[in-house]
């Protein structure tokens, strides 16, 4: 086959584009497998150094913040944690209230509807304040749910589900009711199988989302058993700046590298719906 | 009382639209109704009371000696099939069967059973395991009606379920729905707005229009006896021919022919209606047609023509004639074999 100008134009600008993504993740990891030293005296390595498993296991299993008790390992799990509990609830509270929003057909759906929309334009941040103090009345303050409730709450995936399942012909749900589906069997049978790939496509982009949560998780938790990857990455190092040590930018590009892989994982794990979805054309 | 009562019901929706008026009809236990009409005249809506799927604004539908007005579509036991099938897109073929009995808490082994015993019946043994995206229209077709039975229903409502296939598979699935419904024998309304399928599907055939029963009664009942100029121009096809006419002392003076001797006292402005098949060609006949078109349909001709300021007037020839454009044919009408009705009413007058 002979290869048009175009497609090497093409291709160039495709392998640009892959370098642009892959190469800091790539000096990360080369960073962090070499000595502080090093990495202080001739910058960031695109080579791997021979410090691979002394850097990792320390990042894992040492234990600092203030009481020195928490690893990186703790916050991994509670990231994750966080992550799932959000990723979960959001999906399944969006998808039910877009049901809801659809099928029932009461006066104030469409009303009802903006207003969720609307709450896009009030995120996490700006109503910080009430949260937390709704939070901390609740008792909630340095607990998963604490961590995890204010967040569940999404009008993007309201959205997508409600766009989605205004799409499904009325037939559907007539020919279900006559097969004596009621509305709860209707919701299982039909919206969430037919959905599957949104549902996918909205618990990784959600899990991103609360993985990624830094300002809640830092004014929420005060017992370090509670802590939080992004929170880590700032605090678990910080006395290093402080005292005559060198800083440690081999350990924190470890630690950055090993942070990636929750979502990596959850990303792959669910790829295969995705494709499954692209590829099939079950509408 | 019949199988399925339905007294004076109406159907007006929010928006004051009256889709339904006061409607009653019987329908026997096993028969094979047929509501027909044109788009918009009320008859699916009639059909979804039936189904439960709208609701019925006034009057009462008994079906097997209950009232079912507020009873829950899941409850009614009747089984639909739509316009677009509604097939499960993500259920295979045998759950799509299965779904409606699973729902119904019957056992396993007994699903299995009926399953392959509908799959058999509509030979569709051989899909169970596919996807509806997977079939062609013709065997999408069978598992929607494939749902409808395996539930052995009360009744069967069919909802235009045809209009969706090609001529030819068309007329297959006409004469499969009309033997599975004599073998199987369940109570059956079928709601069509083409007349070929009503007149050979039907037992008995409801006319409707603008939301209101114009007649009802055998197919060939209706062909033969139109009660209203409605059911007269929507039954048969190429449709009838309908002339203006003065009805004056029993004697009918149309554009240029009479006829005497009609049984019928009524006297003012009336439409004169010939069926197409119902005129012979003879000599000095009382119409005299100018040709303007055949249609060579082989078995016979469509010959359309004018006849003085009356355009497209349709005669029905034997296929055997050669008829071209620009004869001149002189027809009579077959004895008795016309119908008058009254011009502003449109009610039958002889």
């Amino acid at each position: 086959m002979k290869i048009k100008p175009l497609q090497i134009v093409a291709h160039i600008i495709l392998i640009i584009g892959v370098l642009l993504m892959v190469l800091p993740i790539w000096i990360s990891f080369a960073s962090s497998t070499h000595e502080n030293v090093s990495i202080l005296t001739e910058g960031m390595r695109f080579t791997l150094g021979d410090q691979f498993s002394r850097n990792y296991n320390e990042v894992l299993n040492e234990k600092g913040g203030w009481s020195e008790e928490v690893t990186a390992a703790k916050m991994f799990i509670n990231s994750f944690i966080m992550a799932l509990g959000i990723a979960t609830l959001k999906v399944a509270i969006s998808a039910m209230s877009a049901y809801a929003l659809v099928y029932y057909r009461f006066k104030l759906a469409v009303p009802i509807f903006w207003l969720i929309f609307i709450t896009l334009l009030v995120p996490l941040e700006v109503r910080i304040f009430p949260s937390y103090k709704i939070v901390s009345d609740l008792g909630l303050t340095n607990s998963y749910t604490g961590l995890i409730l204010p967040l569940v709450a999404s009008a993007t995936a309201t959205f997508f589900f409600r766009q989605f399942y205004k799409t499904i012909p009325d037939e559907l749900l007539e020919s279900a009711k006559l097969d004596g589906a009621n509305a709860w069997s209707f919701f299982i049978d039909f919206l969430v199988p037919l959905s599957k790939t949104m549902i996918a496509a909205m618990f990784i982009f959600m899990f991103v989302y609360g993985y990624s949560q830094y300002l809640w998780p830092l004014i929420m938790t005060t017992a370090e058993e509670y802590w939080t990857v992004v929170m880590g990455m700032k605090i678990i190092y910080t006395e290093s700046y402080e005292g005559v040590a060198l800083p440690r930018t081999a350990e924190r590009f470890a630690y950055i590298i090993l942070s990636m892989i929750p979502p990596v994982l959850v990303v792959v794990f669910l790829q295969k719906w995705f494709i499954k979805g692209l590829i099939q054309t079950e509408k | 009382m019949s199988f399925l009562d339905l007294k004076n019901v109406t159907k007006i929706y929010p928006n004051g639209t009256k889709a339904v008026h006061e409607t009653s009809l019987s329908i026997n236990e096993g028969e094979f109704m047929v509501f027909v009409g044109p788009s918009g005249c009320g008859k699916s809506t009639l059909l979804r009371m039936v189904a439960g799927l709208e609701d019925i604004t006034e009057g009462d539908i008994n079906l097997d000696g209950q009232l079912i007005n507020e009873v829950d579509p899941s409850e009614r036991d009747v089984a639909m099939v739509f316009q677009n099938y509604a097939l499960y897109p993500h259920m295979n073929v045998y759950n799509n069967l299965a779904y409606g009995l699973k729902n119904r808490g019957i056992d396993k082994e007994t699903i299995e059973q009926k399953v392959n015993d509908a799959a058999k019946l509509l030979q569709i043994s051989d899909f169970l395991q596919r996807k509806p995206s997977m079939l062609s229209g013709g065997q999408r077709q069978r598992v929607a009606m494939g749902r409808a039975i395996v539930r052995n229903p009360k009744i069967f409502l069919f909802d235009e379920p045809l209009s969706n296939l090609d001529a030819k598979l068309r007329i297959q699935m006409r004469l499969e729905i009309k033997k599975l419904q004599q073998k199987v024998g369940v109570t059956s309304i079928f709601v069509t707005h083409d007349q070929v399928e009503a007149m050979t599907l039907a037992d008995r055939l409801a006319v409707i229009n603008d939301g209101i029963i114009e007649q009802l009664g055998t197919p060939i009942e209706i062909y033969n006896n139109p009660k209203s100029l409605f059911v007269a121009g929507f039954i048969g096809s190429p449709q009838m021919n309908f002339l203006d006419a003065n009805l004056n002392n029993k004697t009918l003076s149309a554009e240029n022919f009479e006829i005497k001797n009609i049984e019928s006292d009524y006297n003012g402005e009336v439409t004169l209606g010939i069926r197409p098949e119902h005129l012979i060609e003879t000599e000095n006949g009382l119409i005299n047609l100018k040709v303007e078109l055949v249609e060579q349909l082989g078995s016979d001709n469509l010959v359309y023509g004018q006849i003085k300021n009356i355009k497209d007037f349709c005669y029905r020839s034997p296929g055997n004639q050669t008829i071209k454009k620009g004869d001149n044919l002189s027809l009579n009408i077959e004895e008795n074999k016309y119908y008058i009705f009254d011009k502003s009413t449109g009610k039958r007058v002889n």
